[in-house]
């Protein structure tokens, strides 16, 4: 027995390690053969640079820069004098201890960022220094360079893909660069192109030895896609100009083929904000503003009232359905009594009239009694409700458009069930009277209304609004934006609308916003909107709002304007829709004094009142937004200064 | 010494050795991350250097076979001071490499004495037991050699170099082939047994394992009773028994948290799978499998092992050096070396059972556990069966004293065997 346990137990260990190599290199030898093949192969990508952004012009307006990660390798890092670094990277103290800690616990081998995007003057002085500090290299990464400082919301911005972006799309590895919002978003895998990927062997630094198998493994980079856009760079600017120190938006569309010709949400901020080592600090000052929103796109994204340029949709649809004629004169007695606690009033202006004067002086009664007439044409008033909704769902109001921005809202165009549902009783045309005057249920976004102008202007059709003209210069062909929508409404309805429209600068509500030498159409709103302040359901000055269309007779450009709170529609909306119809057909501005009138005023004041905590009057008689701002031809970000 | 009494050295041991350590040298070049090539004796490369050391091992080889046989056992307790004066003298001279004071420096060379002393203490313990009314039986004498094994052991662990103390453990075997009983052995099996089991399934499991286990012992012990001179056995001996067993479970958790070390910790929960840690402390044994693993039947071929070429594997020069051989020569390779290994550790107990001489066979015992243990721990650690433990692998592993110290241990007892027929005591 004694002098066989060390045979033994020698005979007992010699085997299990035999039968574990065995195991380990017959049994799994192909697993750990592919392991030992991921841990030897180095993957180095070769990243393409993102295309640029081009306006209808061929106007640059997004290019790109390079731009420099300073990342640590924690298992690298020696003698780390922590205060010396964090001086040099500009950085707080704590704040780069932590970021180092926080590499470490992600992994001990691998590179993480500890500072983010610095453009190429700021990393220039670090270069040599940084080596003084073994474990800390840069990475260099292409960030976008902008050529324009408007336009934010609709070019949108790029940032670093987050986790749970890697895990789900197999295109992108950490530290990637993807479009988080707008047409970086909307058109991400254009404008990305294809990475390129090159296998090393590598060692266990990770430094490549030899190509992986001559390379066959390899691909080439693609570089993105340069996307023309169908904005107006200058038209663009111009907008933004005009709507500073103002809250709202503005879209205009060229409605021979629905290209958005400018697009604009104010308060607005200068794109180049979301780029670069404060973005993380900007992106917190922008969409975290609850007040001033600038984060959200009005333009898109804000649900109005449409107001009084509803009206003309009532007077299509009443001239389609046949309750009226162009000639049929109707009475207004300041007002008009439905039969409710109060009647829809009226401003003063000649009566009875015709449905071209009921839309140039924006009669309530008019409007009033030829929606009545809607809907009680049909059998029940559900069935009236839900012809009507029909005729105005054509116009594209209602739900989203489709058009290819990756934020949007439906808007509400009330159907007969909508009431039925909501009302315990029986209800009768009389009930749902303000959507004739553009109040009531019906809400829309900006875009719609611009749409809308548009099918007007095209007397029964839109084409679908887009954003995309081009790509690689190549024009678009999609059959979304290509294909006309056409309303349920014949064109022969649209031209007495269309002289209506015209009387508006001629004889109506718009006239001092005439811009000699074209004949516009438009129509005028001004909307009623409420606010809970304390609990308590608020009323506050109204919004002003706009469409129009020029010229009468070969349209360019269809353009709904929305100003918060700017009271009537002349008084901002209509001036901001002239200014940019004469830029945009003649390419100057002779109503030098509607332009002076809007960059001297600002609406801040009237902002301010629902937060004022004291009780404050609203609808002035008179514009109390006069300011001396610095005169400059640039939109000035009413936000933030870069 | 007459042309009778010419020693006849065994022939199979020097070949195991001359092919482990060329096994060991050609791995080890395989394993440099070389940058500029410039011959095997480039001194700058651990390849070129390790030629060195084989070189001046083949010189100690000569000097030892060339010496008095009877000097080894004179001498013994005289090496053996010196051995743990130098041990001693690390704690004021010595120089500390990756963390641990174990190594003289010379100039630009290091010693490390611990290599040695297990040859020393083999010899001390050897002399010990063959001196006349000594006997195992006998408590003094079985703590004085107990103590002769220790001290160098307890010198070690505070380096701190716990693995090169865990191999003094090796001269169980050699006691145990003395006399000394097997109980020793399955109480400290018994106590890893239940510490690494509580681990892994709690101590609610092991209190029931321990208590069935005990009960089915007692069973079988009372109906052979009858058959055997062994006392009747005691039911509240049993309980006792359970009871210590249950009480050392339920205190496993304070000493794997309190007692032991962060590193410790974590090399066991690597090896028990309580922890998956391939980035931190769990990448060497990850690398390590992965390379052995990924060697399959043939292997990768010399300097064609992406792992090994791409040092993936730290310490593969050293106590990794197992993971090479693995994935560049594949299963025949590993294969050999095990086999060779065993081989090595069967012919020294065959040459160790043939000693007349009960000092030379003490002796030899002790340098078979010696090796069995470092192949064990080696390999095991290598393929991730056992947690890290910083010991290398005899002749394969680089390092001048390691290859020496082995060298000597191993041709002490080559000497003596070759003298067996003529050396008296």
């Amino acid at each position: 027995m004694r002098k066989i346990l060390l045979f033994f137990l020698v005979s007992v260990v010699g085997l299990t390690l035999l039968g574990r190599v065995f195991y380990l290199q017959i049994l799994k030898g192909d697993a750990y053969k592919l392991k030992s093949e991921l841990n030897a192969v180095k993957t180095v990508y070769d990243i393409p640079e993102r295309g640029f952004i081009y306006d209808r012009d061929g106007d640059l307006m997004v290019a790109n820069q390079v731009a420099y990660d300073i990342m640590v390798i924690p298992k690298d890092v020696e003698n780390l004098n922590i205060s010396s670094l964090a001086t040099l990277l500009k950085m707080d103290t704590t704040r780069l201890r932590s970021k180092i800690e926080d590499a470490g616990d992600w992994s001990w081998q691998k590179g993480s960022v500890v500072l983010p995007q610095l453009t190429q003057e700021e990393y220039a002085p670090l270069q040599e220094k940084l080596r003084k500090y073994p474990g800390f290299y840069a990475q260099k990464r292409s960030l976008r360079k902008y050529q324009v400082n408007h336009s934010a919301s609709i070019l949108g911005y790029i940032r670093e893909v987050s986790p749970s972006q890697v895990k789900k799309d197999e295109r992108y590895i950490s530290g990637d660069l993807s479009g988080k919002a707008g047409i970086e978003l909307q058109y991400e895998n254009e404008l990305r192109g294809k990475k390129g990927v090159k296998h090393f062997i590598r060692d266990h630094y990770g430094r490549a030895l030899e190509s992986y198998e001559q390379g066959m493994y390899d691909t080439i980079p693609e570089t993105g896609a340069d996307l023309t856009i169908t904005l107006d760079n200058d038209l663009q600017a111009y907008a933004e100009l005009l709507m500073q120190n103002k809250r709202g938006g503005i879209v205009a569309i060229e409605p021979k083929t629905g290209e958005i010709l400018t697009l604009v949400t104010a308060p607005y901020y200068d794109p180049a904000l979301l780029m670069g080592r404060d973005r993380s600090k900007n992106s917190v000052l922008i969409f975290n503003d609850t007040i001033k929103k600038p984060g959200v796109n009005r333009a898109l994204q804000a649900e109005y009232a449409p107001g009084s340029p509803f009206k003309v949709i009532n007077a299509l649809v009443g001239l389609q359905e046949g309750v009226i004629t162009t000639a049929e004169k109707l009475t207004c007695r300041h007002g008009y009594d439905y039969g409710g606690r109060k009647p829809l009033g009226c401003h003063s202006h000649k009566s009875p009239l015709a449905l071209s004067t009921g839309i140039s002086e924006s009669c309530n009664a008019y409007f009033a009694q030829v929606y009545r007439r809607i809907i009680e044409k049909g059998d029940t008033p559900e069935q009236g409700m839900d012809n009507w909704n029909r005729h105005v769902t054509s116009f594209g109001l209602g739900n989203y458009l489709g058009y290819d921005l990756p934020v949007g809202k439906k808007g509400l165009i009330p159907n007969g069930e909508y009431y039925s549902s909501r009302y315990k009783y029986k209800w009768y045309a009389p009930t749902t009277i303000s959507n004739a005057i553009g109040q009531g249920e019906v809400i829309t976004t900006p875009i719609q209304l611009a749409n809308m102008t548009a099918a007007i202007a095209n007397r029964g059709y839109f084409y679908r609004p887009h954003i995309i003209k081009a790509i690689d210069g190549v024009p678009i062909n999609n059959p979304d934006y290509t294909v006309k929508n056409y309303t349920t409404v014949d064109a022969k309805h649209f031209e007495p609308v269309v002289e209506g429209m015209t009387a508006v600068y001629k004889t109506g509500t718009a006239k001092y916003a005439n811009i000699p030498g074209i004949e516009i159409c438009g129509k005028t709103g001004t909307v009623e909107n409420f606010m809970r302040i304390d609990g308590k359901h608020t009323q506050l000055t109204d919004h002003s709002v706009f469409i129009a269309f020029a010229p009468k007779d070969d349209p360019q450009i269809a353009i709904a304007v929305f100003v918060e709170n700017g009271y009537w529609g002349s008084r901002y909306a209509a001036k901001i829709a002239s200014l940019l119809i004469e830029k945009h057909i003649k390419g100057e501005i002779t109503r030098k004094d509607l332009e002076t009138y809007l960059l001297t005023h600002s609406l801040e004041y009237e902002y301010a009142k629902p937060y004022s905590g004291e009780p404050f009057e609203i609808n002035p008689k008179v514009d109390k937004g006069l300011i001396q701002p610095e005169v400059s031809s640039q939109p000035q970000p009413n936000i933030l200064k870069p | 010494m007459g042309i009778g009494n010419r020693p006849k050295f065994d022939l199979y041991i020097i070949l195991i050795y001359a092919a482990l350590v060329f096994i060991g040298w050609m791995t080890i070049y395989s394993a440099a991350q070389v940058t500029e090539y410039a011959g095997f004796f480039d001194m700058n490369e651990l390849y070129g250097k390790q030629i060195l050391w084989i070189g001046l091992a083949f010189l100690i080889i000569t000097f030892l076979l060339a010496m008095d046989v009877k000097f080894f056992e004179r001498f013994g307790s005289i090496i053996y001071v010196i051995s743990l004066l130098s041990l001693l003298g690390l704690f004021v001279f010595g120089k500390e490499l990756n963390g641990a004071k174990s190594w003289y420096s010379f100039g630009s060379m290091t010693l490390q004495p611990s290599e040695f002393a297990k040859a020393a203490t083999a010899l001390a313990v050897a002399k010990f037991l063959s001196g006349i009314n000594i006997s195992l039986k006998n408590t003094k004498d079985l703590l004085l050699v107990g103590l002769i094994i220790a001290l160098p052991a307890l010198f070690i662990i505070p380096q701190p170099d716990p693995g090169s103390a865990l191999v003094y453990g090796a001269f169980f075997f050699a006691l145990h082939r003395e006399g000394l009983s097997l109980w020793y052995l399955s109480l400290v099996l018994v106590a890893v047994a239940l510490f690494l089991g509580t681990l892994v399934i709690g101590n609610w499991w092991i209190a029931f394992i321990i208590l069935i286990v005990v009960g089915i012992i007692y069973a079988l012990s009372r109906k052979r009773k009858h058959k055997q001179r062994l006392p009747k056995p005691k039911i509240a001996l049993f309980l006792i028994i359970s009871g210590v067993c249950i009480l050392y479970s339920l205190s496993t958790n304070y000493i794997f948290n309190n007692l032991l070390e962060d590193r410790h910790r974590n090399r066991i929960d690597i090896v028990l799978g309580r922890v998956e840690d391939n980035q931190g402390v769990g990448y060497n044994i990850n690398q390590s499998v992965i390379a052995v693993g990924s060697g399959g039947l043939t292997g990768k071929g010399l300097l064609e092992g992406t792992q090994t070429q791409g040092g993936f594997v730290p310490e593969q020069e050293t106590d990794f050096i197992f993971s090479a051989i693995g994935e560049e020569w594949g299963f025949m390779g590993s294969g050999i070396v095990i086999i060779l290994f065993m081989t090595l550790c069967y012919r020294l107990i065959i040459m160790a059972e043939r000693q007349r001489n009960q000092f030379a066979r003490i002796y030899g015992y002790s340098v078979a556990g010696i090796f069995f243990i470092h192949f064990f721990v080696n390999i095991g650690m290598v393929l991730g069966l056992l947690p890290t433990v910083g010991i290398p692998l005899p002749f394969m592993s680089y390092g001048g004293s390691g290859l020496w110290g082995f060298t000597i241990l191993l041709f002490i007892f080559v000497k003596l065997d070759g003298h067996r027929m003529s050396y008296e005591h």
